[in-house]
């Protein structure tokens, strides 16, 4: 933590300061770094947060999520080139996955956004998951929230390779966009409940592959033209969006235009109230996962440590079930505080 | 707090069409526990001293088959000093007479792996001199 010669870092909350208010000069080496203490979760990202998170909630963050091969690297590097002529400012955050075995990853989404070199208004930047589970790492949520407070207009958040239930990234983000390929499935896969339910946006992406048109129509028909059954119930239940769905060729450019345009009426929804409540849900994910954390943290700490471990090993043995544990637990965080 | 993955980015300048070592390379390292941003092939000096700026990595490896590492590494290398990375390690591997290896050295390059180099000597390489982790 602490820099001894060039800048006396010792006190983590002053070079904390120091980084962030360089990041947000738009000196992006410190951008950089402070995202890496981000993702090491270090007490110097804690309190540059803290520091950060009032300037932040400007940009627009949007999610990009599908399956593996969809074409959603290949889809950012597309709407980046549409941003870019629109004069405004982006980010990426592109998550690959990390192995549960050896904890290394192979980080390979730059492959396909390649040509920003030289241009200080597009900052890409790979992520491994770490064994977060959900389509993001942890700390995405919080590099999201860095780079929206360094000024960027709009974040791409782009996912692991996502299957049908990975739909953390819809809480992550004020849109979500849902990559699909033609041919993926059809109209059951389209009804079934998860990812496609999340979507502001279904993008059949390779338009320009046999079948996209079918595709398209079949997840237009199952996802929009349904009528929501018992609509005539009670207003406050929750309800399945109704997505706009859009064919676009990322390889070629292809209804780009169209895609943004349309994350572009979104996000004018959104100021008349639509994100308020996907903002409340990133609030809520984002603070359940930080006293996830804490929670964590206090159960490991010394003086609990061998409590967590004995009673860890009980449910193991079968000597006690999980719920006793779990209470036994949260007793012991009341009886010791931190 | 040691034990974070070392993030390494794998790049191809100049203009070889060789890039099976590279993913190799990457793909070994991923095994040996390393974050491993991979570019692809076909990168100027400029795109790889811009994707180790943002992504903030602790080693730069260049593979480079095509002849032209006399004019490239030094580049790099140069810009990475001008971006103030100069605690990034840079090595090299692939087609690089032993000749060229001093003055590649004097320019920045703190290792060149040519073949038959283990993926092994790689990692222990980069374990033993990748910038200390606990930085920031």
């Amino acid at each position: 933590m602490s820099r001894s010669s060039a800048g006396a870092w010792t006190d983590p909350a002053a070079a904390a300061a120091e980084l962030a208010d360089a990041a947000v000069a738009g000196d992006r080496r410190a951008l950089a770094r402070l995202l890496t203490a981000v993702e090491n979760r270090t007490p110097l990202a804690e309190a540059a947060l803290r520091r950060l998170y009032p300037q932040a909630g400007r940009a627009h963050l949007v999610g990009i999520t599908g399956p593996p091969g969809s074409g959603k690297s290949t889809l950012v590097a597309a709407l980046i080139a549409r941003v870019r002529e629109a004069g405004r400012s982006v980010a990426v955050i592109a998550v690959d996955p990390s192995s549960p075995i050896t904890g290394g990853a192979l980080l390979g989404d730059r492959v396909r956004m390649q040509a920003y070199a030289g241009d200080g208004d597009v900052f890409i930047r790979s992520m491994a998951s770490r064994g977060h589970a959900g389509g993001l790492a942890s700390t995405s949520g919080a590099a999201a929230a860095v780079l929206d407070a360094a000024g960027f207009d709009l974040i791409l958040l782009e996912t692991v390779g996502t299957g049908q239930s990975e739909v953390e990234v819809a809480a992550a983000a004020d849109t979500t966009v849902v990559v699909e390929a033609p041919e993926m499935g059809d109209e059951v896969q389209a009804i079934k409940a998860g990812l496609l339910e999340v979507a502001d946006l279904v993008v059949v992406n390779k338009g320009d592959r046999p079948g996209a048109q079918r595709t398209a129509s079949q997840l237009r028909a199952m996802l929009v033209a349904v009528p929501h059954v018992g609509s005539s119930g009670s207003d406050d239940r929750p309800r399945p969006k109704r997505p706009e769905i859009l064919l676009t060729t990322a390889s070629t450019g292809e209804g780009v235009p169209e895609l943004l345009t349309g994350l572009d009426a979104h996000r004018a929804a959104g100021r008349e109230g639509v994100t308020a409540s996907a903002r409340l849900a990133r609030a809520e994910a984002q603070v359940w996962a930080i006293l996830a954390d804490r929670l964590r943290e206090s159960l490991h700490d010394e003086d609990r440590r061998a409590l967590s471990r004995e009673t860890l090993a009980a449910v193991a043995d079968y000597r006690l079930d999980p719920y006793a544990a779990a209470d036994r637990l949260l007793e012991s965080l009341a009886r010791l505080p931190r | 707090m040691t034990d974070r993955p070392i993030k390494v980015l794998i790049a191809k300048p100049g203009l070889d069409g060789h890039d099976r070592g590279a993913k190799v390379l990457a793909r070994g390292l991923r095994d040996e526990g390393f974050e491993v941003v991979y570019t692809g092939l076909r990168q100027t000096p400029e795109m790889v001293a811009t994707a180790a700026l943002q992504e903030d990595v602790d080693v730069v490896g260049l593979s480079i088959l095509s002849g032209a590492h006399m004019t490239l590494l030094p580049k790099i290398c140069r810009l990475l000093r001008e971006q103030g990375l100069d605690d990034v390690l840079v090595t090299a591997g692939g087609i690089i007479p032993d000749d060229d290896i001093p003055a590649l050295r004097e320019a920045g390059v703190a290792e060149v792996f040519g073949p038959g180099t283990t993926i092994a000597e790689v990692a222990d390489y980069l374990r033993g001199h990748a910038r200390a982790r606990d930085r920031v």
